[in-house]
């Protein structure tokens, strides 16, 4: 089936087969693999991509399902060059060890700060509540987000 | 993991869906939120030969409060359950502790109540709350009581060309709470075990009507019938409220598995059906 999906801003078009999922074809025929693929069975939220800005796992999404909307991955975060300040508060606050839930984690954080510009700990624990960090690093993470909402506030 | 090959259509109406799913029977699934259809798919627990994605059909969105229902139409998210203020008692307990945040952006209530999963929390919501689906087929439109709409395990009473359009939730009538207690090993996981309750008072204080269900300690979503009957006309208390707990404990049947022992499930049902119900009547005091 042919399907038009605007990744990070740049619109595409590829044919592809109903059964094959959003991660695969944002990783496979976009090749963009900051997505991760982790569980694979929609419990640890490490595949997560904004779906028109709403946090999603996609490995449980179809790629057809994307058609005609718009898909966020952790390489949309920057522009012109320059780092989301999510991305610069998770390098500040030491917000990532083995950095595989990072993008996921990243993209959810943003999605909370463009919601609630100065969250709680408990805002954000609930929000990442669905993504899994087997470093145990929740504690830098939930700084770095907050400190990222801080600084798009300042901004 | 991928799921064996489907053929997919997207409905513009749900005529057209109602007509597609008519075409191919029960080897065509209807693809709302995905959440629990497509992890299926994944592990080839379903097989369907065809897709009719229902997403972009206009005004199954609704959700609002009209005659002493809720109406959640079939494209509600549950995100969006937790994040509106119309719902009440045990309906807006449960809103936040359905799956996870990722899960509940995409997943559905309709979907869920139409899935039928003995693990699943909102059919035991509505169970205790009272509830109608209404469903549509060829033949038209038809409401469904939440109680006969539950055939079993992930089995429903809608016929191979009906889709579940809305579901409306009856509202709380006068002095009223509701509660949905659910322990989970993790978030996101299947409830370990857990109740939802319900109750109304009467003008001089005693329960007019009561709600009492469960999950995950039964072959379906198991509504207590005899507990409720045993709470009608009493005044709310401590004693009242345990002999229901035990009625509920003797009426489900869980099965010991990695979440834990038939006899620590059948305890929790106990302490979460009382405990349930004494908070419940301390929002009907209060409201």
């Amino acid at each position: 089936m042919e399907i038009s999906v605007t990744i990070n801003g740049t619109t595409r078009s590829d044919d592809v087969e109903p059964r094959r999922l959003l991660v695969d074809y944002l990783r496979r025929t976009a090749g963009l693999t900051g997505t991760h693929i982790g569980c694979d069975t929609t419990s640890c939220g490490v595949c997560a991509v904004l779906l028109d800005g709403v946090p999603v796992k996609s490995c449980t999404v179809l790629a057809v399902q994307a058609d005609g909307r718009h898909v966020t991955t952790v390489e949309g975060l920057k522009s012109n060059g320059q780092l989301h300040p999510i991305q610069e508060a998770f390098r500040e606050e030491h917000g990532l060890q083995c950095g595989f839930c990072t993008p996921a984690m990243m993209l959810v954080g943003s999605a909370l700060i463009a919601d609630n510009p100065a969250p709680s700990d408990d805002d954000v624990r609930w929000a990442i509540s669905g993504n899994l960090c087997r470093c145990t690093g929740y504690m830098n993470i939930v700084k770095a987000i907050q400190a990222a909402a801080a600084a798009s506030t300042e901004s | 993991m991928f799921p064996t090959a489907f053929d997919y259509a997207v409905a513009s109406s749900l005529d057209e869906a109602i007509s597609l799913k008519a075409e191919g029977g029960d080897e065509t699934r209807f693809l709302a939120g995905g959440q629990s259809l497509l992890p299926m798919m994944k592990i080839r627990l379903a097989t369907p030969a065809k897709l009719v994605d229902i997403n972009r059909i206009p005004g199954l969105d609704v959700l609002e409060r009209t005659n002493g229902h809720l109406r959640v139409g079939a494209l509600v998210r549950h995100a969006d359950v937790a994040a509106s203020d119309l719902p009440a008692g045990a309906v807006a307990a449960a809103a936040p502790w359905v799956a996870d945040p990722l899960v509940r952006n995409l997943g559905t209530l309709c979907g869920s109540v139409a899935h039928c999963d003995p693990e699943g929390d909102w059919n035991t919501v509505l169970l205790a709350t009272g509830a109608e689906v209404v469903a549509r087929g060829r033949g038209g439109e038809r409401t469904i009581p939440i109680e006969s709409f539950i055939e079993g395990m992930f089995t429903s009473t809608l016929a191979d060309d009906e889709i579940v359009t809305e579901v409306r939730i009856r509202a709380p009538q006068g002095r009223s709470g509701g509660t949905y207690l659910k322990l989970e090993r993790k978030v996101g996981d299947y409830a370990s075990v857990a109740a939802a309750t319900h109750l109304e008072l009467a003008d001089d204080g005693s329960i007019e009507r009561a709600g009492v269900a469960l999950t995950s300690v039964y072959s379906h979503n198991l509504k207590v019938p005899d507990a409720e009957e045993a709470l009608v006309g009493e005044q709310p208390g401590d004693e009242v409220f345990a002999a229901a707990a035990e009625i509920a404990a003797a009426a489900c049947d869980p099965h010991s598995d990695v979440r834990g022992s038939a006899d620590w499930k059948r305890q929790v049902v106990r302490t979460f059906v009382r405990r349930g119900l004494a908070s419940a009547a301390d929002q009907a005091r209060e409201g």
